[in-house]
């Protein structure tokens, strides 16, 4: 019981001060027959800390790590380093276990380091204003979608066929359940979408993730204008944003809303979450925004300080006619993303999008060469999809049976569409090695 | 009003406990530093990262190319490390003491579970690499899983939601999609007592549901009969927080379950006050049908100054099979994710989240209930309630329990004990600050006015809670002694701030640096947000 300070002596002290006799009196509103006699079954007793370390490694060592052999595993979360200091820095007591920073007085280290992350995310997406993040970029993607129907009073949403899988599952399930039409544009792996033709009267946005899911780099400025001359909205998604030191921010390409996952940085791959979600728009939406926001002012003595502001929107003060029901956001990630793009700055960002840009052309022009594999993409950041001459999935279960972790078969996203059964997705980041593409096309050879 | 100082300077300097100024050079008051935004430091030619030459490639952006440059600026790693270092030093944290903030609940954050979510083996594991590749992850999250359906009594879980109010929904359509299987979606009313955390009826909106609040009685409980009047056809669910928000346990429980039920409605219990009685009490012995759990108030995952969080929702058997994707399932085979329905109409919840949920902070979680133990989580329950009951005994000798005793995990005061003294409640919990502690969370719940909620938590030590309590006490009888009002009102006067003006943030918002930005000025309302 190392966490629990009280002694015996204490309770019996702190008892009496209370003046009953026994902590069951404390209970006495618990109804008997809700009472629980005994102590639960089948749940172990307390255990050390080196019982407990002991027992959750030996199920951590039933995993096969990403740093342990050649990895090439994206879509939608990406392997790179991530600097020492940055988990350094995020474990620091006062940032660990600080809570939501309510009193702006004892917590300007939050509030500063959420202004900073908030003018990060500004600037790399071309956009005005951007919040303290959301859970991840998935539930922003249905947040903007809610925000986008909100101002344009609107309720038809239309989804691209490049847009994540599960980030489009994500919005179909919130429009089921909160009232508005999600419209799915057909699935093209090799890119060929036309979703400005579909936009109508009745549209409040166009979803539209860039590079897409099957790795492809489009220039959405036409489909921008059609959105705006429709009275709609373009809400664009970055599932990489390593992609943003390198390409054309969505901003300047006539993004309203920008939804991005933050994990490439500083956040790490964690089975899937915590992820951090970053969320951008014009500053005519503001308010219309959901989440945490931070905002500068000065203090009583005329200095300047950070508190969270605009939560007259927030579920706190406005119940029911809340702009969305979510009363938290990412700070920890924000901070690791946020300490890791700091770490990077301008040159370092710019380098690092080159670098994995780079390394995929190499993985890409490498793989295209093994026998029956052809490259689908004409245009790629550090993703790309590859067709096989056979089903994906069996052939990524025998690529990591010699070792290396290939990709991720299309179908594992999509099981419903026989078309991708033979799609493999490939992602090769700044942490691919030589050695590492020269492994993959090796076995990749030798299992087709 | 707080005090006026001369600005003329630049910087103001900083104020002493007895109001004089004590103006340094750099505005820096000892080890308490001055730190600039990243932007106003940066330098172009630095870096805090070595990366190699890029190889060179013909590029394949499609002549999408970014033009100009994104504004970030450059630092090397040392003023990277120094800056959140800095930063780190400006913020209250459990780490440092008693942080009472009721219903927020931060109790002591273990470093065996951060190094347990930081074994490769959990953090190094992407969502989709081959499910035979990732068999220790699966079976984490399904042990932690087995945890809470334990505990709780309840036959089902789901482990997406990515934070409370996540968990809030995922119950909600649960519900939603029991009641369209029924053929009654015609139930459109969610009763919502007033003392609810925001979420729930924002929730509840954000659903398509008419929330209905229902009033508390005078001595902090839901008011049953105005409950059952309530209740008809028309009703999908009552949203209830048990304990509740005035740190009270629900007595009539049991009848409000088997009232809600007998109307054919569901029963959503907000489980954001878990941490009181787990161990005691299983939710599922009380009728519950879901009651989200967030992981770190009861199970001590990091909050990290806002997040992330981790919301996992146990349902009844009215209502598993309407828990969302991915499922995780057990076979011969080994450890699989049913990720993706065959079609949406087939799965009725489709998905929350993206991948399989806040691995991060199972691992956390769990780690925590392993070194409880089934015999430690009960007694996690009874000192969190034992802290919280002396804390409002020894406390009651200056300031007004909102409601007679015995409170569960969290203490409610309201202000009547500053009645006539000009401080007010804000006045009252700044003024802590300046006694080392963070304040109390203060004006909730509404149903009490001036609430002051205090939740102590399991992990303080009496001798901790005993110097936060002499502490209160004092600044209770200071304000009463008419002496120190603007004392009172200029707190604080020793944190790294004195109070910054909330209104005029709101006003003309500033939510980010530009090069153009000066600390914005409006001198009228330059002055604390009362």
């Amino acid at each position: 019981m190392r966490y629990l300070p009280l002694t015996d002596a204490d309770r019996s002290e702190m008892l009496s001060v209370i003046g009953v006799r026994s902590v069951d009196e404390l209970f006495r509103d618990v109804p008997e027959a809700a009472r629980l006699k005994g102590k639960i079954d089948r749940l172990g007793d307390h255990m050390g800390e080196l019982e407990v370390d002991r027992a959750l490694s030996a199920m951590a060592a039933k995993n096969r790590a990403a740093g342990a052999g050649p990895f090439f595993v994206g879509a939608g979360a990406y392997k790179h380093h991530v600097p020492s200091s940055v988990d350094h820095l995020i474990q620091r007591g006062e940032f660990l276990t600080s809570y939501t920073p309510y009193q702006p007085e004892i917590t300007q280290g939050t509030l500063q380091y959420l202004f900073e992350f908030q003018t990060q995310i500004a600037l790399f997406t071309g956009m005005d204003v951007a919040n303290a993040s959301m859970y991840d970029a998935s539930t922003g993607a249905a947040e903007a979608v809610l925000m986008a129907n909100r101002v344009t009073r609107r309720s038809k949403a239309i989804l691209s066929g490049g847009l994540h899988p599960q980030y489009r599952a994500v919005i179909e399930t919130t429009a089921r359940w909160q009232g508005f039409e999600a419209v799915g544009a057909p699935v093209d792996a090799t890119g060929v979408e036309d979703l400005a033709a579909q936009v109508d009267k009745e549209t409040s946005c166009v979803v539209v993730q860039n590079p897409s899911v099957f790795g492809h780099v489009r220039d959405l400025s036409p489909l921008a204008k059609a959105c705006h001359d429709a009275g709609a909205l373009l809400i664009v998604v970055v599932t990489e944003i390593v992609s943003l030191g390198l390409l054309m921010p969505p901003g300047e390409m006539g993004a309203d809303i920008v939804v991005a996952e933050g994990q490439s940085l500083g956040v790490g791959l964690n089975f899937g979450g915590p992820y951090v979600g970053l969320f951008a728009t014009r500053e005519k939406f503001v308010r219309q925004m959901p989440g945490r926001l931070v905002g500068e002012t000065v203090d009583a003595d005329g200095q300047r300080g950070f508190v969270l502001t605009l939560s007259t929107r927030e579920q706190h003060i406005r119940r029911e006619k809340a702009t969305s029901n979510i009363c938290t956001n990412s700070g920890l990630c924000a901070l690791a993303f946020t300490i890791h793009l700091t770490l990077l700055g301008e040159a370092g960002f710019t380098r690092l999008a080159e670098l994995n840009h780079a390394t995929a052309v190499k993985t890409a022009d490498a793989l295209a060469q093994v026998k029956g594999v052809s490259l689908l993409n004409g245009t790629f950041f550090n993703e790309f999809t590859l067709k096989l001459p056979k089903p994906a999935a069996p052939v990524v279960e025998r690529l990591a049976a010699k070792g290396v972790l290939g990709g991720v078969p299309v179908s594992r996203l999509m099981p419903d569409d026989p078309a991708v059964a033979d799609l493999l997705l490939v992602a090769a980041t700044e942490t691919v090695s030589d050695a590492d593409i020269a492994a993959l096309a090796r076995a990749l050879t030798e299992v087709l | 009003m707080v005090q006026s100082l001369d600005r003329s300077q630049g910087r103001s300097g900083t104020l002493s406990a007895s109001g004089t100024t004590a103006p340094t050079f750099t505005g820096n008051r000892a080890l308490q530093l001055e730190e600039k935004l990243i932007f106003e430091m940066g330098q172009p030619g630095r870096c805090g990262v070595d990366l190699p030459e890029p190889p060179r490639v013909a590029d394949r952006l499609n002549g999408l190319r970014r033009r100009g440059a994104i504004g970030l600026p450059g630092l090397a790693e040392p003023q990277v490390v120094q800056h959140y270092t800095r930063l780190s030093q400006k913020n209250y944290a459990i780490d440092m003491g008693v942080y009472p903030l009721g219903s927020c609940t931060m109790k002591h954050n273990p470093r065996l579970n951060e190094k347990i979510a930081r074994l490769p083996g959990f953090a190094d594991v992407h969502p989709l690499q081959p499910q035979s590749t990732v068999q220790g992850a699966f079976e984490l999250i399904d042990e932690l899983a087995r945890w809470l359906k334990t505990l709780t009594g309840m036959p089902a879980v789901a482990m997406s939601p990515a934070a409370g109010a996540h968990g809030e929904m995922c119950g909600m359509m649960a519900i939603a999609a029991a009641l369209a299987a029924r053929g009654e979606s015609q139930r459109k009313t969610v009763l919502v007592p007033e003392s609810a955390h925001g979420t729930n009826p924002a929730t509840a909106a954000a659903l398509g549901f008419v929330v209905k609040p229902i009033p508390a009685t005078d001595d902090g409980h839901v008011d049953v009969a105005a409950l059952k009047a309530a209740l008809g056809s028309d009703v999908a669910a009552i949203m209830l927080t048990n304990p509740n928000t005035c740190g009270l346990f629900e007595r009539d429980i049991l009848e409000v379950a088997d009232a809600v039920h007998a109307a054919g409605a569901y029963f959503y219990c907000d489980g954001a006050n878990y941490n009181a009685i787990v161990g005691r009490v299983r939710p599922g012995d009380l009728g519950v049908d879901c009651m989200h759990i967030n992981l770190h108030k009861t199970f001590s995952t990091p909050h990290g100054g806002g997040g992330p969080g981790s919301g996992p929702v146990v349902l009844s058997d009215r209502l598993a099979a309407y828990a969302p994707r991915p499922w995780i399932v057990h076979d011969v085979t080994g450890w699989h994710a049913a990720e993706e329905g065959t079609s949406v109409d087939g799965q009725p919840l489709g998905r929350l989240k993206a991948f399989h949920g806040q691995m991060g902070m199972f691992t956390r979680a769990l780690a925590y209930m392993m070194s409880h133990g089934a015999d430690g989580l009960k007694q996690v329950a009874e000192d969190a309630v034992l802290n919280a009951n002396y804390v409002m005994a020894r406390l009651s000798a200056e300031m007004t329990p909102a409601f007679g005793g015995p409170c569960m995990h969290e203490a409610l005061f309201d202000d009547s004990f500053l009645k006539d003294t000009g401080v007010s409640t804000l006045d009252f919990a700044k003024a802590m600050i300046d006694e080392g502690f963070h304040p109390m969370t203060m004006y909730f719940p509404l149903v009490v006015h001036g609430a002051l909620l205090i939740e102590p938590t399991e992990t303080q030590s009496k001798e901790a809670l005993d110097q936060f309590c002499d502490a209160l006490l004092h600044l209770a009888r200071k304000a009463k002694s008419g002496t120190a009002v603007e004392d009172f009102r200029a707190a604080p006067t020793m944190a790294p701030r004195r109070r910054l003006d909330e209104t005029l943030a709101a006003r003309k918002p500033v939510l980010r640096w530009k090069p153009s930005n000066n600390p914005p000025t409006d001198a009228p309302t330059r002055q604390a947000a009362e």
